[in-house]
């Protein structure tokens, strides 16, 4: 089979890729469109460092065939990010030192999105739940719990997408 | 189901550095023309903040803000020779460096400022907010920047340090064994509550609570990052991570990622710590390292409190919950030989 064009909509904007069968959804917005915040960790599904959100559900970019996503709304950590300044999630990532090499971050900022879009004052276990599928080796994972659970606070929820 | 409950302790002496044969970092500096100072290093930073602490301590040692300061490392091609971030010496060692080569760059800076400010050198002084003084003449001034820029446009002379920070290698007496292995010592102790299921042979680790001594904190928020971090860490390696089989077969051997067994968010126990500082004598504003002891001291403490929770001393890691079943049938079986021993025949 050969290459296809597909046409999805990414942080707002409509743009055209040229994809061989079976690409998937991270290679394509790493590689081919320089969104280098999809970070490829496992390439199984296992790790969560590629999540990104699709028509605003959090999805594994890495096990996504590119054509899938034909049509809909795809959304990265570049697209949250303000062209000056931080999203409200990242300003409490940051103030909580909810990281430290960074590798897991955009995949748990991700989550993190989705899940205060559908749930702004989500429970501890809600967000425990939220980032189950997300490994991270540095942190220990609570100052990334106590991120989610600042941003919360701060009432970070809805934000359009902004670029 | 019987969930047992126990509590574990550990205490650690950490060093900081190697002694290898000789333990060296080495440091340069120069000033860009637009003012900055960049710092070259071979150290890596892997997420543990080292390019945050060195550029702390370089501006410091410099005396001008961290905004000033770029820290441009872990090119070993082209960096100047450093042994690597191990053994928790990367501040040490770097930032002991990292000063020498500022204090080489501040003099290169004192020669222009001589001029430029048409003052004895012993009248200059660093105001450690980016400016040179004149002792007692505070409308005679000028911004480091300015003189960087100087120095390189009016004079044509740089404005460069370079530091070396060397451990020697430190042979061992035939006679006593003796020897001086590392820097200085950090020290830790650390209490954990696990509770154990005697069914299942799973542990649940409910708290790590932590005391560490590191010296001077450089940085209070990374340190207590490499302890939470460590934390977790310490129990991975406890209780989940291994690439052998969990079973005698080979074909269960974690062959992946979504197959190799560490805690995730739901199985982070209580984490607290407390921090004291006694500096050390030889470390850059007297830092001892910090990050690979957090991942230790927990260990035995989760493996103690184990054997206060059921008895049963394991003697690898990781403990999984075969091990402690086979350690439970084990002392099951040796009670009732117990038992049947002293039951009289009759």
């Amino acid at each position: 089979m050969g290459s296809k064009i597909v046409t999805f909509v990414l942080g707002g904007r409509e743009v055209e890729v040229m994809v061989k069968p079976m690409t998937t959804l991270q290679a394509v917005l790493r590689y081919q469109l320089g969104y280098t915040a999809v970070k490829e960790g496992c390439r199984q599904g296992g790790c969560g460092s590629c999540t990104v959100l699709v028509e605003g559900e959090p999805v594994l970019a890495c096990l996504l065939p590119a054509e899938d996503v034909a049509g809909q709304q795809v959304t990265t950590l570049e697209s949250i990010t303000p062209v000056d300044g931080l999203d409200p999630l990242q300003q409490a990532f940051l103030d909580a030192s909810g990281f430290q090499c960074g590798y897991c971050t955009p995949g748990m900022i991700m989550v993190s999105k989705a899940l205060l879009e559908h749930n702004p004052r989500p429970t501890r276990e809600e967000i425990l739940d939220a980032l189950a599928g997300n490994i991270c080796r540095c942190t220990g994972y609570e100052p990334i719990v106590a991120a989610v659970e600042g941003a919360a606070q701060a009432g970070a929820a809805p934000g359009a997408q902004r670029r | 189901m019987v969930k047992l409950r126990g509590t574990g302790l550990s205490a650690v002496n950490y060093p900081t550095g190697m002694n290898l044969g000789g333990d060296p970092s080495q440091a340069l500096i120069h000033a860009t023309t637009s003012g900055s100072f960049v710092v070259s290093l071979s150290a890596t930073d892997l997420g543990q903040g080292l390019r945050t602490v060195i550029g702390q301590i370089a501006a410091e040692a410099l005396g001008v803000g961290m905004d000033d300061v770029v820290i441009d490392t872990a090119d070993t091609d082209t960096g100047p020779h450093d042994m690597g971030t191990f053994a928790s010496r990367a501040t040490h060692r770097v930032g002991n460096a990292v000063i020498a080569a500022a204090q080489e760059a501040r003099e290169a800076l004192l020669d222009v400022a001589e001029d430029e400010l048409e003052a004895a050198r012993s009248d200059l002084e660093f105001d450690g907010q980016g400016n040179i003084l004149v002792r007692g003449a505070p409308d005679r001034s000028m911004k480091i920047a300015d003189i960087a820029a100087a120095a390189q446009f009016k004079y044509g002379r740089t404005i460069a340090g370079r530091g070396v920070y060397m451990k020697p290698r430190s042979p061992v007496d035939p006679e006593t064994g003796a020897m001086d292995p590392d820097s200085t010592e950090a020290h830790a102790c650390t209490v954990a509550e696990v509770a154990v299921d005697t069914d299942t042979g799973e542990v649940t680790v409910l708290s790590i609570r932590s005391a560490y001594e590191v010296g001077r904190q450089i940085n209070p928020a990374l340190v207590k990052g490499q302890i939470v971090g460590g934390a977790w860490m310490g129990m991975s390696h406890a209780l989940y991570e291994t690439t052998q089989p969990y079973y005698p077969d080979p074909a269960y051997s974690p062959k992946d990622f979504s197959e190799y067994l560490m805690p995730g968010a739901y199985e982070m126990p209580k984490i607290e710590c407390v921090v004291l500082e006694y500096p050390s004598s030889n470390g850059p504003y007297g830092v001892k390292g910090v990050g690979e002891m957090t991942a230790n001291s927990p260990i035995p403490a989760i493996v103690n409190a184990i054997y206060h929770a059921t008895g049963v001393r394991i003697d690898e890691l990781p403990v999984t919950p075969e091990l402690i079943l086979r350690g439970l049938d084990a002392r099951a079986r040796a009670a009732r030989l117990a038992e049947t021993s002293t039951t009289p025949d009759s």
